[in-house]
């Protein structure tokens, strides 16, 4: 153990160069009680570029990304070291709004977790939680994210039955819809497509693509062809730490970490 | 693969005793299965036959004796040689009592007159006999065969002063009577002539309603029968007396039938008499289900919010662990410990501490620190949260995490994700545990006997007098109704089956409200947790 530490700690991975970051994490470190999860993470995420981290099981990518929304703050046991700024902004300050943080920072999880809801009142919740009380203006907000996240053809005429009557595809859709609907600036996808179906996840890729229009998209993804097809940045990580972060063209094609290379052709994860 | 199908398989002990097991269980199921359908086969022909009426008999015995009346059982003579019948003679102000056995050898002869009528009267019970005239006051109005049809027009006359009575007695009086009452502790409160001045008028008018009342009574009870029993003995029964005439031997299947819906009908709405032996328990309908409500409405919240701080606010750790243990346990003791509960803390404390800062002119009488239908729902609500907040903790224990956490991901609150996600979502739980409070309040008798509950209550907790609803009175049960007129009142062998009939009305109204709340939770799940995925 100590000997590989040793190792990874000397050849600090390879960044690129990127001008004026959204999100800039620097020496993150996080526990799990004891257990040390992340280790002195550093990273930068570009504006309006979808930046993917891949990864073995447990490597941390996932815990990195709830860290943006600080949504590891659930965690009773959990504890963190180091800084992420978003805006230039630590978002770990004490006069941070965590609930006005997590409607700039939007989530997608891994499942699809619509509220046991209508369609229409799943895309309006965040709206109403942060204060839309006009129902036209609910109304446009409900229409226009259904839009942008590809669903409103296959829902309008049903916008009021449940949303857990969706297929798997269309519901992890609604929760994008859901999302974007909050308007925010970046929109973190914690392996959005593990759960679906070639086809579904084709849609959702297409869709990400277009969304990196309009906002920041992180995207966790164990799929490291889904990495290569839509990601313009991509970050290897390996139990806890940040092996390489590299153009996704470079890092799939020229990878500088040997772990990067055995992971990415298959000899382990 | 091959299997070798001619030779039978050896079956191993572990396999017939799996069997055994089976058959076990299921003998079990089938069992109480039996149970339940026995338990409702006996309440509904108990209780469903009460209502029907059976031929009049006349039976002539040895000794020249002739009794009329209905023939409700037969069952062997002791010395198992022959039957003997037991008939109910009614008639109780002239012989004492309602039933009589005999020995079938003693009947000469039987026969259903035509002519034999049996009253349901507001006393005494039923009469049983022939008519022979009918008088207002010292004039004979009608004699023989015709007495018969100007009696059904007089009863329809009745009826109709009756309630006359009725309105003039509940409402106008009642009204005024509770002005006065108000009046009354409102001068106790400040000596003010203008409030006397007021008492006064409306106590004279109160007595001009007494002199009216009375004047209305005598016109009334002008009327009388003169009838024979049996035996041929005249008696006179007061035609305001008289709640149905029926001439059981002359009536059609159909009459019969029509008799039966008036007399279900009579028994769920109207009130009882005769120490609730009769009539109907209407009173007792409306105190349980009201008290239902009322419990309802208070443990609903207070079960929801204790479940929810529980589940979602406290730190998990040994202390709540210890909390939920004994919640759990609260859901095993005995219901009469909350009845004294109830007495001590609601009667005693909370009750005469209202009483002493906002009824004291009245004390010593009691206005809220006695049993009372509010203290008695609140008892039950305590005695049912235990079940509301087990079930709302199994429903949101059931809300899955990534749910919550899609709503903290949108920068709600934890307090809006509770209150608009999580809370809806586990709503047909709460519902689930709702339907269980409520049948377990309904049927409780034993703490309530000691918080409220009545025997016989003189009036509707909700009436027309303002303030309209009142909390504060006592009120009759099903439960107790039941145990009352089954083993309380001086006629226990006319009333028994009653208690069938109530005890079936009761399990019709535990599974209406069992009924209301199911459809409410369907509902729910069908809008929110149709098939995923």
């Amino acid at each position: 153990m100590s000997e590989a530490v040793q190792m990874i700690r000397e050849s600090s991975p390879i960044r690129p160069e990127i001008e004026n970051p959204l999100i800039e994490v620097s020496d993150l470190s996080l526990w799990y009680g004891d257990n040390q999860a992340l280790f002195d993470v550093s990273i930068e995420i570009p504006e309006n570029q979808i930046t993917a981290f891949i990864g073995p099981s447990g490597c941390g990518k996932s815990t990195l990304l709830r860290c943006f929304n600080r949504l590891n703050d659930l965690v009773d046991s959990v504890r963190v070291d180091g800084d992420i700024r978003f805006e230039k902004e630590s978002i770990f300050d004490a006069n941070q709004d965590v609930n006005a943080l997590r409607k700039r920072v939007g989530m997608v999880f891994q499942k699809s977790n619509p509220f046991p809801k209508t369609i229409y009142e799943n895309v309006a919740y965040g709206a109403r939680i942060h204060g839309v009380r006009d129902r036209s203006r609910l109304d446009e907000i409900v229409e226009n994210s259904l839009v942008g996240a590809a669903l409103w053809d296959e829902v309008k005429d049903r916008l009021n039955d449940s949303a857990l009557g969706l297929s798997g595809g269309q519901q992890q859709r609604l929760c994008i819809a859901r999302t974007i609907a909050i308007e925010p600036d970046v929109v973190l996808l914690d392996e959005p497509c593990s759960a679906l179906d070639p086809i579904a996840t084709a849609k959702i890729e297409q869709l990400m693509v277009e969304l990196k229009e309009r906002y920041t998209l992180v995207i966790v993804t164990h799929n490291m062809q889904q990495a290569s097809r839509i990601s313009d940045l991509t970050a290897f990580m390996y139990m806890g730490k940040l092996i390489e972060y590299q153009s996704t063209d470079k890092l799939f094609i020229d990878p500088l970490e040997k772990q990067t290379e055995d992971y990415i052709t298959g000899r382990f994860g | 693969m091959v299997l070798k199908a001619n030779k039978p398989k050896r079956r191993s002990a572990q396999d017939r005793l799996s069997d055994a097991a089976t058959s076990l269980c299921s003998a079990a199921l089938a069992m109480n299965l039996l149970m339940v359908i026995a338990l409702l086969a006996v309440l509904g022909y108990n209780g469903l036959s009460y209502f029907w009426q059976r031929p009049l008999v006349e039976m002539h015995l040895a000794g020249s004796e002739v009794v009329l009346g209905e023939i409700h059982e037969r069952k062997p003579t002791v010395d198992a040689e022959a039957h003997r019948v037991r008939i109910k003679t009614g008639n109780r102000d002239v012989t004492g009592s309602d039933f009589r056995w005999i020995d079938e050898r003693d009947i000469e002869s039987k026969s259903r007159p035509e002519s034999a009528m049996v009253f349901e009267r507001m006393e005494y019970g039923n009469f049983y006999g022939t008519i022979d005239s009918l008088h207002r006051e010292d004039e004979t109005l009608v004699h023989g065969d015709q007495a018969w049809p100007a009696l059904q027009r007089m009863l329809k006359q009745k009826r109709g002063e009756k309630k006359s009575i009725h309105r003039l007695e509940k409402r106008e009086m009642g009204k005024l009577n509770h002005r006065i009452e108000r009046l009354r502790i409102g001068i106790l409160r400040s000596d003010d002539p203008g409030l006397r001045e007021q008492k006064r008028v409306l106590e004279a008018e109160f007595e001009e309603l007494s002199q009216q009342l009375f004047s209305l009574r005598d016109t009334y009870a002008a009327e009388y029968l003169v009838m024979k029993t049996g035996d041929g003995i005249d008696h006179r029964v007061p035609v305001g007396d008289i709640v149905r005439a029926i001439p059981a031997n002359r009536q059609s299947v159909l009459d019969k039938a029509g008799l039966y819906v008036s007399r279900v009908v009579e028994f769920v709405v109207d009130d009882p008499r005769e120490s609730n032996t009769e009539g109907g328990i209407f009173p007792a309908l409306f105190g349980t289900v009201m008290m239902v409500f009322i419990m309802s409405f208070a443990v609903a919240p207070l079960g929801v919010l204790a479940a929810l701080y529980l589940r979602e606010y406290a730190k998990q750790g040994l202390l709540v662990r210890i909390v939920r243990v004994a919640v759990n346990n609260l859901a095993g003791v005995p219901s009469i410990v909350y009845g004294v509960f109830g007495l001590g803390f609601f009667v005693y404390f909370i009750g005469d501490g209202i009483d002493r800062m906002f009824f004291s002119e009245v004390l010593p009488t009691p206005t809220w620190g006695t049993g009372g239908i509010l203290w008695g729902s609140l008892t039950l609500a305590l005695l049912t949260v235990p079940v509301v907040i087990v079930a709302t903790e199994e429903g949101l224990a059931a809300v899955p995490r990534i749910v919550r956490e899609g709503s903290l991901a949108l920068g709600a609150t934890k307090f809006e994700t509770t209150w608009r996600v999580v809370l809806p979502a586990s709503a047909p739980g709460i519902l689930t545990g709702m339907i269980l409070a409520m049948s377990r309040a309904a049927g409780e008798v034993a703490p309530l006997m000691i918080v409220g509950m009545v025997k016989l209550a003189p009036s509707l907790p909700i009436d027309g007098n303002y303030p309209f609803v009142h909390l504060e009175r006592k009120f009759m049960h099903l439960g107790f109704h039941i145990y009352d007129v089954g083993f309380q009142s001086p006629n226990v062998e006319a009333a028994k089956p009653l208690v069938f009939a109530t005890a079936l009305l009761l399990i019709v109204v535990v599974t209406f409200m069992n009924l209301g709340a199911i459809a409410v939770r369907n509902r729910l799940r069908r809008k929110y947790a149709t098939s995923a995925v």
